[in-house]
């Protein structure tokens, strides 16, 4: 094991993925200059301000032998090239038969906290589960991002990779050897008995930190992280939910919805789990407001430890 | 340059046949054969044809909703096209997409397009792949005078010429976005302006003349070929429909203007020609007409005695394994 961050563990997938790959092509308005200068000018492009053209060329590229990695750096850009992944990306396998694989990868900075206001703090994942084609994965952990994208390179999907602006500088043990993270594989991050903790993303080390001051007060929690929204593991999230029979979603989006709102409805809709529920499950939520600029405000509106730690006590005492 | 007989010869069997087919499509929408609709290519025939004259094996094209002209002139299976426009399980996609949305990748056609100027990136996505695989195969990607006002219309331009792709820009101006004339949408009325700004050769064309849409579509594809980077070629031409069958919005284009546009009928003027030059026999001409009717009804035979898809169907093909 080594430590090492986010940012270089998702770095070093692709640096791996480009050695074993020689038909991957880097597509992004900034390219880093390590990834450039390992494998040339050809593969690693520097396109202009064109978020249409540049995922719309990666379809063409999928579409044609290849497989490209369109970087469009922040959510917020992802809304101006909407077409080319929703309409073209998404359904373009489907529409076509199933004639041939578009495999690429999508990937989008996320999140607020950074107190960059409401276009540049969006976390848009759920509006992204609802276009059925797509694959959304959403790492938390230098582990995870590395073997993620790893496998992500490798499927033969349209993928989005959502990545918390806030994660980049977080370290953590990554293997040296090679390794991947499947798709549909939840990790369980701490094991409990009172009340399952569904989080997402950078709320994954918010609800182990309230895991770890809730224990004090003699409450055992769960913290599941699905790392993967398309597809999620229903079954590690059912098993732990039957087993606790309480249930906590914490999703930084909006949460009108949100992926919380899915999650839960899966769990709600599932007889044999339903039975076994001793409290509603709750969502801890961003509220339904685009992301204000100014840091009393924008630490309002996402979901607080407070807020997570207040729902587990709830769904606990009820 | 001199088209060799032959050539010219399978150029009008490719024009009457867009021409058979599409009119079979618009006649069976009218039985109630085709669940959906039809963007008819009556009356662009020669630009299709022109152009794909020109392809080899390993370029590729990108087409538009507008595309069956294009598909069969890049050498589609008719029946697998029509048999997709009546929604049977036989069709290119499994009747999963319908007219707006054939392919054949294994003849290099990446797909018709829904949404207009959409295909563009995807072209030149297609050209980049075809510039790193270094083997001198290019790409086309055909849209209309309407897709020109598209942001994804000056994103592809831009990138394409920045990065010297081998893609050809190929712009049938129909005159028309469904009714709005290109006059009114197009700042100052040249598309041939808009290429040079992107540091583009180009030309304009008569889209209803084979033979120059041939010549023209050479001369840019070889200069392509060779390395030189992208070339945009406007071919001026004239849809005889409305903007789709059946006529859901009203056809408010002027009637006098479709008198004039079918008097240069693409197909009528190149038969014309070639009984002039002595190339083809009126015998001749009736055997190739009997043909391809053969051809279009074996089509819709096909399409018709196929089976349709089982509803669980739609549920296969969301991703691939």
């Amino acid at each position: 094991m080594k430590e090492i961050g986010y940012a270089r563990a998702a770095d070093e997938a692709v640096q791996e993925e480009f050695r074993r790959n020689s038909k991957l092509v880097y597509l992004a308005t900034d390219t880093q200059p390590e990834l450039r200068s390992e494998f040339g000018e050809d593969r690693v492009r520097v396109t202009p301000i064109s978020e249409s053209v540049f995922v719309g060329t990666a379809i063409g590229l999928a579409g044609s032998g290849y497989r490209a990695i369109a970087d469009l750096r922040m959510a917020t850009f992802g809304f101006v090239a909407m077409d080319q992944m929703v309409n073209q990306a998404a359904k373009i396998t489907y529409m076509f038969g199933g004639q041939t694989h578009f495999p690429m990868l999508i990937r989008m900075s996320f999140g607020a906290g950074m107190h960059w206001a409401a276009q540049h703090s969006i976390s848009p994942y759920s509006m992204y589960m609802n276009v059925p084609g797509l694959k959304i994965i959403l790492p938390s952990t230098p582990y995870d991002i590395k073997g993620l994208l790893k496998t992500a390179l490798r499927d033969n999907n349209p993928v989005i990779s959502f990545e918390h602006t806030l994660l980049a500088p977080l370290s953590g043990e990554v293997p040296e050897e090679e390794y991947t993270v499947l798709f549909g594989r939840a990790d369980i991050k701490k094991e409990g008995t009172d009340v399952t903790v569904v989080a997402l993303s950078r709320m994954v080390h918010e609800a182990l930190a309230v895991a770890e001051e809730v224990a004090k007060q003699g409450i055992s929690v769960e913290v599941i992280d699905p790392r993967t929204l398309v597809p999620l593991d229903r079954e590690t999230i059912g098993n732990s939910v039957s087993k606790t029979g309480r249930l906590v979603v914490v999703d930084e989006a909006c949460q009108t919805c949100s992926a919380a709102s899915e999650i839960i409805s899966l769990i709600v809709e599932n007889d044999n789990i339903f039975r076994r529920l001793k409290a509603p499950p709750k969502r801890v939520c961003g509220l339904d407001v685009p992301i204000p600029y100014s840091p009393p405000m924008e630490r309002y509106v996402i979901p607080s430890r407070e807020r997570i730690s207040a729902a587990v006590r709830q769904v606990c005492h009820s | 340059m001199a088209i060799d007989n032959d050539t010219l010869v399978r150029l009008y069997r490719t024009m009457l046949t867009i021409r058979r087919f599409d009119e079979r499509a618009c006649q069976e929408v009218k039985n109630g054969a085709v669940p959906g609709l039809v963007h008819p290519y009556i009356g662009q025939e020669a630009v299709a044809t022109g152009v794909c004259a020109n392809l080899e094996e390993g370029d590729r094209i990108i087409s538009n909703h507008r595309g069956h002209g294009h598909l069969i002139a890049k050498g589609a299976d008719v029946r697998r096209m029509m048999a997709e426009i009546f929604g049977k399980k036989t069709g290119y996609c499994k009747g999963k997409g319908g007219s707006m949305h054939i392919a054949d990748f294994s003849i290099g056609i990446l797909g018709a397009n829904g949404i207009v100027g959409a295909g563009l990136p995807i072209a030149t996505g297609a050209a980049l792949a075809a510039k790193l695989d270094g083997k001198g195969k290019i790409a086309v990607v055909f849209f209309g005078d309407g897709a020109c006002q598209e942001g994804e219309f000056q994103e592809a331009m831009n990138l394409a010429s920045i990065w010297r792709l081998p893609l050809l820009f190929a712009c049938e101006n129909n005159m028309y976005g469904v009714n709005t004339v290109y006059t009114y949408a197009i700042a100052g009325g040249d598309l041939v302006k808009r290429a040079l700004a992107y540091d583009m050769p180009t030309i304009s064309v008569d889209g209803n003349d084979v033979i120059a849409v041939c010549e023209a579509a050479k001369s840019a594809i070889d200069r392509i070929r060779g390395g030189r980077g992208p070339y945009f070629i406007e071919f001026k031409t004239y849809r005889w429909s409305g903007h789709f069958v059946p006529p859901a919005i009203p056809d408010l284009r002027p009637k006098e203007e479709l008198e004039v546009w079918k008097k240069r009928c693409p197909i009528v003027r190149f038969e014309r020609k070639l009984l002039e030059d002595g190339i083809i026999t009126p015998p001749e001409l009736q055997k190739i007409e009997r043909q391809v009717m053969e051809l279009i009804e074996e089509a819709v035979t096909y399409a018709r005695e196929s089976p349709l898809p089982a509803p669980e169907d739609a549920l296969a093909d969301v991703y691939s394994a």
